[in-house]
Protein backbone atom coordinates (compact mmCIF):
# COMPACT_ATOMS: atom_id res chain seq x y z
CA UNK A 1 0.00 0.00 0.00
CA UNK A 2 1.23 3.50 -0.82
CA UNK A 3 2.62 5.59 2.06
CA UNK A 4 0.23 8.38 1.14
CA UNK A 5 -2.70 6.05 1.82
CA UNK A 6 -1.50 4.60 5.14
CA UNK A 7 -3.31 7.05 7.41
CA UNK A 8 -6.15 8.07 5.05
CA UNK A 9 -7.96 11.39 4.93
CA UNK A 10 -9.10 13.96 2.39
CA UNK A 11 -9.31 17.74 2.03
CA UNK A 12 -11.19 19.99 -0.40
CA UNK A 13 -11.19 23.77 -0.93
CA UNK A 14 -13.67 25.77 -3.00
CA UNK A 15 -13.86 29.38 -4.11
CA UNK A 16 -17.06 31.44 -4.01
CA UNK A 17 -18.07 35.09 -4.30
CA UNK A 18 -15.87 37.01 -1.84
CA UNK A 19 -15.45 33.86 0.23
CA UNK A 20 -13.59 30.55 0.27
CA UNK A 21 -14.31 27.29 2.04
CA UNK A 22 -12.03 24.46 3.07
CA UNK A 23 -13.18 21.15 4.50
CA UNK A 24 -11.72 17.83 5.61
CA UNK A 25 -12.70 14.55 7.18
CA UNK A 26 -11.57 13.61 10.69
CA UNK A 27 -10.31 10.03 10.34
CA UNK A 28 -6.86 8.86 11.38
CA UNK A 29 -6.13 5.25 10.48
CA UNK A 30 -3.26 2.79 10.63
CA UNK A 31 -3.98 0.81 7.49
CA UNK A 32 -7.52 -0.54 7.66
CA UNK A 33 -7.84 0.09 11.42
CA UNK A 34 -9.27 3.43 12.57
CA UNK A 35 -7.25 4.93 15.41
CA UNK A 36 -8.87 8.34 15.98
CA UNK A 37 -11.98 10.23 14.83
CA UNK A 38 -10.83 13.69 15.83
CA UNK A 39 -7.69 14.12 13.71
CA UNK A 40 -8.04 17.59 12.20
CA UNK A 41 -6.18 18.22 8.98
CA UNK A 42 -6.91 21.94 8.55
CA UNK A 43 -4.92 24.58 10.42
CA UNK A 44 -5.12 28.40 10.55
CA UNK A 45 -2.07 30.17 9.15
CA UNK A 46 -3.38 33.69 9.60
CA UNK A 47 -6.80 35.32 10.12
CA UNK A 48 -7.55 34.85 6.44
CA UNK A 49 -5.50 31.82 5.38
CA UNK A 50 -6.17 28.17 6.21
CA UNK A 51 -3.93 25.23 5.27
CA UNK A 52 -5.21 21.71 4.79
CA UNK A 53 -2.78 18.76 4.69
CA UNK A 54 -3.41 15.18 3.57
CA UNK A 55 -1.18 12.12 3.39
CA UNK A 56 1.11 10.71 6.09
CA UNK A 57 -0.10 11.93 9.50
CA UNK A 58 3.35 12.35 11.05
CA UNK A 59 4.34 14.65 8.17
CA UNK A 60 1.03 16.56 8.53
CA UNK A 61 1.91 17.34 12.15
CA UNK A 62 5.58 18.09 11.37
CA UNK A 63 4.67 20.43 8.49
CA UNK A 64 2.01 22.19 10.56
CA UNK A 65 4.70 23.00 13.14
CA UNK A 66 7.25 23.92 10.43
CA UNK A 67 4.84 26.33 8.67
CA UNK A 68 3.86 27.86 12.01
CA UNK A 69 7.57 28.59 12.58
CA UNK A 70 8.18 29.88 9.02
CA UNK A 71 5.11 32.14 9.06
CA UNK A 72 6.05 33.51 12.50
CA UNK A 73 9.54 34.33 11.19
CA UNK A 74 7.98 36.00 8.13
CA UNK A 75 5.69 38.10 10.32
CA UNK A 76 8.56 39.15 12.59
CA UNK A 77 10.94 40.00 9.73
CA UNK A 78 8.43 41.74 7.44
CA UNK A 79 6.19 43.28 10.13
CA UNK A 80 3.11 42.30 8.16
CA UNK A 81 0.75 39.34 7.77
CA UNK A 82 1.59 36.91 4.98
CA UNK A 83 -0.66 36.84 1.90
CA UNK A 84 -2.11 33.55 0.53
CA UNK A 85 -0.13 33.61 -2.72
CA UNK A 86 3.12 34.23 -0.84
CA UNK A 87 2.28 31.44 1.60
CA UNK A 88 1.56 29.07 -1.27
CA UNK A 89 5.04 29.71 -2.67
CA UNK A 90 6.48 29.22 0.82
CA UNK A 91 4.77 25.82 0.95
CA UNK A 92 6.11 24.98 -2.51
CA UNK A 93 9.72 25.80 -1.69
CA UNK A 94 9.55 24.02 1.68
CA UNK A 95 8.34 20.84 -0.03
CA UNK A 96 10.85 21.09 -2.91
CA UNK A 97 13.70 21.53 -0.42
CA UNK A 98 13.09 17.83 0.34
CA UNK A 99 12.89 16.85 -3.34
CA UNK A 100 14.77 13.55 -2.92
CA UNK A 101 13.34 12.55 0.44
CA UNK A 102 9.96 14.29 0.48
CA UNK A 103 7.33 14.95 3.08
CA UNK A 104 4.46 12.65 2.14
CA UNK A 105 1.71 15.25 2.17
CA UNK A 106 -0.39 17.11 -0.41
CA UNK A 107 -1.30 20.57 0.92
CA UNK A 108 -4.39 22.63 0.08
CA UNK A 109 -4.38 26.38 0.75
CA UNK A 110 -7.49 28.57 1.03
CA UNK A 111 -7.61 32.25 1.80
CA UNK A 112 -8.55 35.79 0.90
CA UNK A 113 -5.90 37.77 -0.99
CA UNK A 114 -5.57 41.52 -0.67
CA UNK A 115 -5.86 43.27 -4.09
CA UNK A 116 -3.93 46.44 -4.99
CA UNK A 117 -7.17 48.41 -4.68
CA UNK A 118 -7.54 47.26 -1.06
CA UNK A 119 -10.30 44.68 -1.56
CA UNK A 120 -10.21 40.94 -0.81
CA UNK A 121 -10.22 38.29 -3.52
CA UNK A 122 -10.76 34.54 -2.96
CA UNK A 123 -7.57 32.46 -3.40
CA UNK A 124 -7.18 28.69 -3.43
CA UNK A 125 -4.16 26.58 -4.37
CA UNK A 126 -2.91 23.04 -4.03
CA UNK A 127 0.44 21.31 -4.35
CA UNK A 128 1.79 17.82 -4.82
CA UNK A 129 4.25 16.26 -2.39
CA UNK A 130 7.26 17.92 -4.04
CA UNK A 131 5.75 21.37 -4.24
CA UNK A 132 4.26 21.69 -7.72
CA UNK A 133 1.59 24.37 -7.28
CA UNK A 134 -1.88 24.23 -8.83
CA UNK A 135 -3.77 27.55 -9.04
CA UNK A 136 -7.29 26.43 -9.89
CA UNK A 137 -10.09 29.00 -9.90
CA UNK A 138 -12.84 26.62 -8.83
CA UNK A 139 -11.76 23.89 -6.39
CA UNK A 140 -8.74 21.98 -5.13
CA UNK A 141 -8.92 18.38 -3.89
CA UNK A 142 -6.42 16.10 -2.15
CA UNK A 143 -6.30 12.84 -0.25
CA UNK A 144 -7.45 9.23 -0.57
CA UNK A 145 -10.90 10.32 -1.83
CA UNK A 146 -9.49 12.84 -4.34
CA UNK A 147 -10.85 11.02 -7.42
CA UNK A 148 -14.35 11.00 -5.95
CA UNK A 149 -14.00 14.61 -4.79
CA UNK A 150 -13.08 15.66 -8.35
CA UNK A 151 -16.19 14.00 -9.71
CA UNK A 152 -18.71 15.40 -7.23
CA UNK A 153 -17.15 18.87 -7.14
CA UNK A 154 -17.23 19.09 -10.95
CA UNK A 155 -20.93 18.31 -10.80
CA UNK A 156 -21.96 20.56 -7.90
CA UNK A 157 -19.69 23.61 -8.16
CA UNK A 158 -20.75 26.79 -9.90
CA UNK A 159 -19.12 30.21 -9.82
CA UNK A 160 -20.10 33.07 -7.50
CA UNK A 161 -21.65 31.10 -4.66
CA UNK A 162 -22.30 33.08 -1.48
CA UNK A 163 -21.02 31.88 1.91
CA UNK A 164 -24.16 29.91 2.80
CA UNK A 165 -24.49 28.26 -0.62
CA UNK A 166 -20.76 27.55 -0.74
CA UNK A 167 -21.02 25.84 2.64
CA UNK A 168 -23.85 23.60 1.38
CA UNK A 169 -21.99 22.79 -1.84
CA UNK A 170 -18.65 21.92 -0.21
CA UNK A 171 -20.36 19.92 2.54
CA UNK A 172 -22.34 17.76 0.12
CA UNK A 173 -19.27 17.29 -2.06
CA UNK A 174 -17.14 16.12 0.86
CA UNK A 175 -19.75 13.93 2.55
CA UNK A 176 -20.75 12.02 -0.56
CA UNK A 177 -17.17 11.56 -1.73
CA UNK A 178 -15.78 10.21 1.58
CA UNK A 179 -18.76 7.83 1.88
CA UNK A 180 -17.35 6.02 -1.14
CA UNK A 181 -13.84 5.89 0.29
CA UNK A 182 -12.88 3.37 2.95
CA UNK A 183 -9.93 5.42 4.24
CA UNK A 184 -11.75 8.76 4.69
CA UNK A 185 -14.73 9.77 6.76
CA UNK A 186 -15.63 9.36 10.45
CA UNK A 187 -16.77 12.97 10.70
CA UNK A 188 -16.07 16.18 8.82
CA UNK A 189 -15.24 19.82 9.56
CA UNK A 190 -15.83 22.85 7.30
CA UNK A 191 -14.31 26.34 7.52
CA UNK A 192 -15.96 29.18 5.53
CA UNK A 193 -13.70 32.23 5.30
CA UNK A 194 -15.31 35.60 4.61
CA UNK A 195 -13.85 39.13 4.95
CA UNK A 196 -15.64 39.63 8.28
CA UNK A 197 -15.26 36.27 9.98
CA UNK A 198 -14.48 32.56 9.74
CA UNK A 199 -17.36 30.15 10.41
CA UNK A 200 -16.42 26.66 11.59
CA UNK A 201 -18.96 23.85 11.42
CA UNK A 202 -18.69 20.12 12.09
CA UNK A 203 -20.85 17.91 9.86
CA UNK A 204 -22.94 14.93 10.82
CA UNK A 205 -21.81 12.15 8.53
CA UNK A 206 -21.70 8.36 8.35
CA UNK A 207 -19.44 7.05 11.12
CA UNK A 208 -18.08 4.10 9.24
CA UNK B 1 2.36 -10.57 20.75
CA UNK B 2 3.07 -7.32 22.57
CA UNK B 3 -0.19 -5.77 23.69
CA UNK B 4 -0.86 -2.50 25.42
CA UNK B 5 -4.17 -0.83 26.23
CA UNK B 6 -5.10 2.49 27.77
CA UNK B 7 -8.26 4.43 28.60
CA UNK B 8 -9.26 7.68 30.26
CA UNK B 9 -11.95 8.14 32.88
CA UNK B 10 -13.07 10.86 35.26
CA UNK B 11 -9.76 12.44 36.30
CA UNK B 12 -7.56 9.39 35.68
CA UNK B 13 -5.78 7.46 32.95
CA UNK B 14 -5.41 3.67 33.10
CA UNK B 15 -2.61 2.00 31.16
CA UNK B 16 -2.03 -1.75 30.85
CA UNK B 17 0.85 -3.52 29.14
CA UNK B 18 1.68 -7.20 28.90
CA UNK B 19 4.69 -8.53 30.82
CA UNK B 20 6.09 -11.05 28.35
CA UNK B 21 9.56 -10.54 26.94
CA UNK B 22 10.00 -12.98 24.05
CA UNK B 23 12.57 -13.83 21.38
CA UNK B 24 11.20 -15.94 18.49
CA UNK B 25 9.37 -18.88 20.11
CA UNK B 26 10.92 -18.48 23.57
CA UNK B 27 9.52 -16.45 26.50
CA UNK B 28 12.71 -15.00 28.01
CA UNK B 29 10.97 -13.17 30.86
CA UNK B 30 7.39 -13.19 32.15
CA UNK B 31 7.45 -10.20 34.54
CA UNK B 32 8.82 -7.35 32.40
CA UNK B 33 7.47 -3.88 33.26
CA UNK B 34 6.81 -2.03 29.98
CA UNK B 35 5.28 1.09 31.50
CA UNK B 36 7.70 3.85 32.47
CA UNK B 37 6.89 6.65 34.92
CA UNK B 38 8.20 9.77 33.20
CA UNK B 39 7.18 12.28 35.86
CA UNK B 40 4.88 12.35 38.93
CA UNK B 41 1.79 12.51 36.70
CA UNK B 42 2.93 10.96 33.43
CA UNK B 43 3.08 7.34 32.25
CA UNK B 44 4.36 5.83 29.02
CA UNK B 45 3.78 2.28 27.80
CA UNK B 46 6.17 1.17 25.04
CA UNK B 47 6.23 -1.70 22.52
CA UNK B 48 8.01 -2.57 19.29
CA UNK B 49 11.53 -3.62 18.28
CA UNK B 50 13.48 -5.12 21.21
CA UNK B 51 16.31 -2.84 22.21
CA UNK B 52 14.90 0.21 20.43
CA UNK B 53 12.05 0.19 22.94
CA UNK B 54 14.09 0.38 26.12
CA UNK B 55 16.72 2.70 24.59
CA UNK B 56 14.09 5.18 23.44
CA UNK B 57 12.00 4.86 26.60
CA UNK B 58 14.98 5.60 28.83
CA UNK B 59 16.04 8.48 26.56
CA UNK B 60 12.57 9.99 26.96
CA UNK B 61 12.49 9.30 30.72
CA UNK B 62 15.78 11.08 31.30
CA UNK B 63 14.97 14.08 29.12
CA UNK B 64 11.56 14.60 30.71
CA UNK B 65 13.28 14.43 34.11
CA UNK B 66 15.96 16.88 32.92
CA UNK B 67 13.27 19.41 32.07
CA UNK B 68 11.88 19.05 35.56
CA UNK B 69 15.32 19.49 37.13
CA UNK B 70 16.08 22.60 35.06
CA UNK B 71 12.70 24.26 35.42
CA UNK B 72 11.57 23.10 38.89
CA UNK B 73 8.27 22.13 37.26
CA UNK B 74 7.27 19.00 35.34
CA UNK B 75 6.20 19.16 31.70
CA UNK B 76 2.44 18.98 31.20
CA UNK B 77 1.20 15.78 29.45
CA UNK B 78 0.31 17.70 26.27
CA UNK B 79 3.78 19.22 25.99
CA UNK B 80 5.60 16.02 26.93
CA UNK B 81 3.66 14.07 24.29
CA UNK B 82 4.52 16.69 21.64
CA UNK B 83 8.20 16.48 22.58
CA UNK B 84 8.13 12.68 22.43
CA UNK B 85 6.37 12.77 19.04
CA UNK B 86 8.92 15.23 17.70
CA UNK B 87 11.78 12.94 18.84
CA UNK B 88 10.24 10.03 16.92
CA UNK B 89 9.53 12.17 13.84
CA UNK B 90 13.17 13.31 13.78
CA UNK B 91 14.33 9.71 14.25
CA UNK B 92 12.21 8.55 11.29
CA UNK B 93 14.40 10.13 8.61
CA UNK B 94 17.70 9.50 10.39
CA UNK B 95 20.23 6.77 9.63
CA UNK B 96 18.56 4.23 11.92
CA UNK B 97 15.06 5.05 13.13
CA UNK B 98 13.57 3.84 16.40
CA UNK B 99 10.74 1.35 15.86
CA UNK B 100 8.79 2.05 19.04
CA UNK B 101 5.05 2.48 19.57
CA UNK B 102 3.84 4.34 22.63
CA UNK B 103 0.83 5.10 24.78
CA UNK B 104 1.43 8.27 26.78
CA UNK B 105 -1.04 9.00 29.56
CA UNK B 106 -0.97 11.79 32.09
CA UNK B 107 -2.94 14.00 34.42
CA UNK B 108 -2.65 17.76 33.96
CA UNK B 109 -2.73 19.19 37.50
CA UNK B 110 -3.26 22.74 36.19
CA UNK B 111 -6.29 22.01 33.99
CA UNK B 112 -7.38 19.09 36.21
CA UNK B 113 -7.94 16.82 33.22
CA UNK B 114 -6.63 13.44 32.06
CA UNK B 115 -4.86 13.13 28.68
CA UNK B 116 -4.05 10.07 26.59
CA UNK B 117 -1.96 10.00 23.42
CA UNK B 118 -1.51 7.21 20.87
CA UNK B 119 1.91 7.58 19.23
CA UNK B 120 3.30 5.22 16.62
CA UNK B 121 6.86 4.66 15.36
CA UNK B 122 6.39 7.15 12.49
CA UNK B 123 5.66 9.98 14.90
CA UNK B 124 1.90 9.94 14.33
CA UNK B 125 0.19 11.36 17.42
CA UNK B 126 -3.53 11.34 18.25
CA UNK B 127 -5.24 12.52 21.43
CA UNK B 128 -7.79 9.81 22.18
CA UNK B 129 -10.24 8.67 24.90
CA UNK B 130 -8.86 5.10 24.67
CA UNK B 131 -6.17 3.36 22.66
CA UNK B 132 -4.28 0.14 22.04
CA UNK B 133 -1.13 -1.09 20.29
CA UNK B 134 -0.29 -4.49 18.91
CA UNK B 135 -2.53 -7.35 17.78
CA UNK B 136 -4.65 -6.88 20.90
CA UNK B 137 -5.95 -3.64 19.40
CA UNK B 138 -7.99 -5.58 16.83
CA UNK B 139 -10.03 -7.06 19.66
CA UNK B 140 -9.93 -4.28 22.23
CA UNK B 141 -10.87 -1.18 20.23
CA UNK B 142 -14.38 -2.26 19.27
CA UNK B 143 -15.09 -3.35 22.85
CA UNK B 144 -13.87 0.02 24.07
CA UNK B 145 -16.04 1.79 21.46
CA UNK B 146 -19.05 0.09 22.98
CA UNK B 147 -18.34 0.03 26.71
CA UNK B 148 -16.02 2.96 27.42
CA UNK B 149 -17.41 5.70 29.66
CA UNK B 150 -15.32 8.90 29.58
CA UNK B 151 -16.84 9.99 32.92
CA UNK B 152 -16.52 6.57 34.52
CA UNK B 153 -14.98 5.83 37.90
CA UNK B 154 -11.78 3.84 38.32
CA UNK B 155 -13.86 0.70 38.94
CA UNK B 156 -15.75 1.25 35.66
CA UNK B 157 -12.44 1.70 33.85
CA UNK B 158 -11.00 -1.48 35.35
CA UNK B 159 -14.14 -3.41 34.29
CA UNK B 160 -13.77 -2.28 30.68
CA UNK B 161 -10.04 -3.03 30.75
CA UNK B 162 -10.79 -6.53 32.05
CA UNK B 163 -13.17 -7.06 29.11
CA UNK B 164 -10.50 -6.01 26.62
CA UNK B 165 -7.83 -8.19 28.17
CA UNK B 166 -10.13 -11.23 28.44
CA UNK B 167 -11.23 -10.93 24.83
CA UNK B 168 -7.60 -10.75 23.70
CA UNK B 169 -6.76 -13.75 25.91
CA UNK B 170 -9.59 -15.72 24.36
CA UNK B 171 -9.10 -14.86 20.68
CA UNK B 172 -5.42 -14.02 20.08
CA UNK B 173 -3.28 -17.08 19.28
CA UNK B 174 -0.24 -16.06 21.30
CA UNK B 175 -2.06 -14.03 23.91
CA UNK B 176 0.04 -12.67 26.78
CA UNK B 177 -0.70 -14.24 30.17
CA UNK B 178 -0.05 -11.40 32.53
CA UNK B 179 -0.42 -7.60 32.45
CA UNK B 180 0.94 -4.73 34.51
CA UNK B 181 -1.75 -2.08 35.10
CA UNK B 182 -0.93 1.43 36.28
CA UNK B 183 -3.16 4.40 36.96
CA UNK B 184 -2.27 8.12 36.96
CA UNK B 185 -4.52 10.70 38.60
CA UNK B 186 -4.26 13.80 40.77
CA UNK B 187 -2.45 11.78 43.44
CA UNK B 188 0.22 10.55 41.03
CA UNK B 189 1.15 7.14 39.67
CA UNK B 190 0.39 3.77 41.27
CA UNK B 191 0.11 0.17 40.19
CA UNK B 192 -3.30 -1.49 40.53
CA UNK B 193 -4.39 -5.12 40.63
CA UNK B 194 -6.91 -6.11 37.97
Amino acid sequence: MSIMEHNGGSVIAMAGKDCVAIASDLRLGAGAMTVAMNFEKIFPVSDRIYLGLTGLATDITTLRDRFRYLVNMFTIKESRTIEPSTFAHLVSSTLYSRRFGPYFTEPVIAGLERTPSGGLKPYIAGADLIGCLNFAEDFIVAGTASDKLFGVAEGLWEPNLGPEDLFETISQTLLNSVDRDAYSGWGAIVYVITPEKVITRTLKGRMD
Amino acid sequence: MECSFALTGKDYVLIAADTTSARSIVKMKVDEDKIKTLSPHLLMAYSGESGDTIQFAEFVERNIRLYQIRNFYPLRPQSAASWIRRSLANSLRSRSPYTVNLLVGGYDSAEKSPHLYWIDYLGTMASVPFAAHGYGSYFALSLLDQYHNPEGSLEDGLDVLRRAINETAQRLIVAPGNYVVKVVDKDGVREVKL
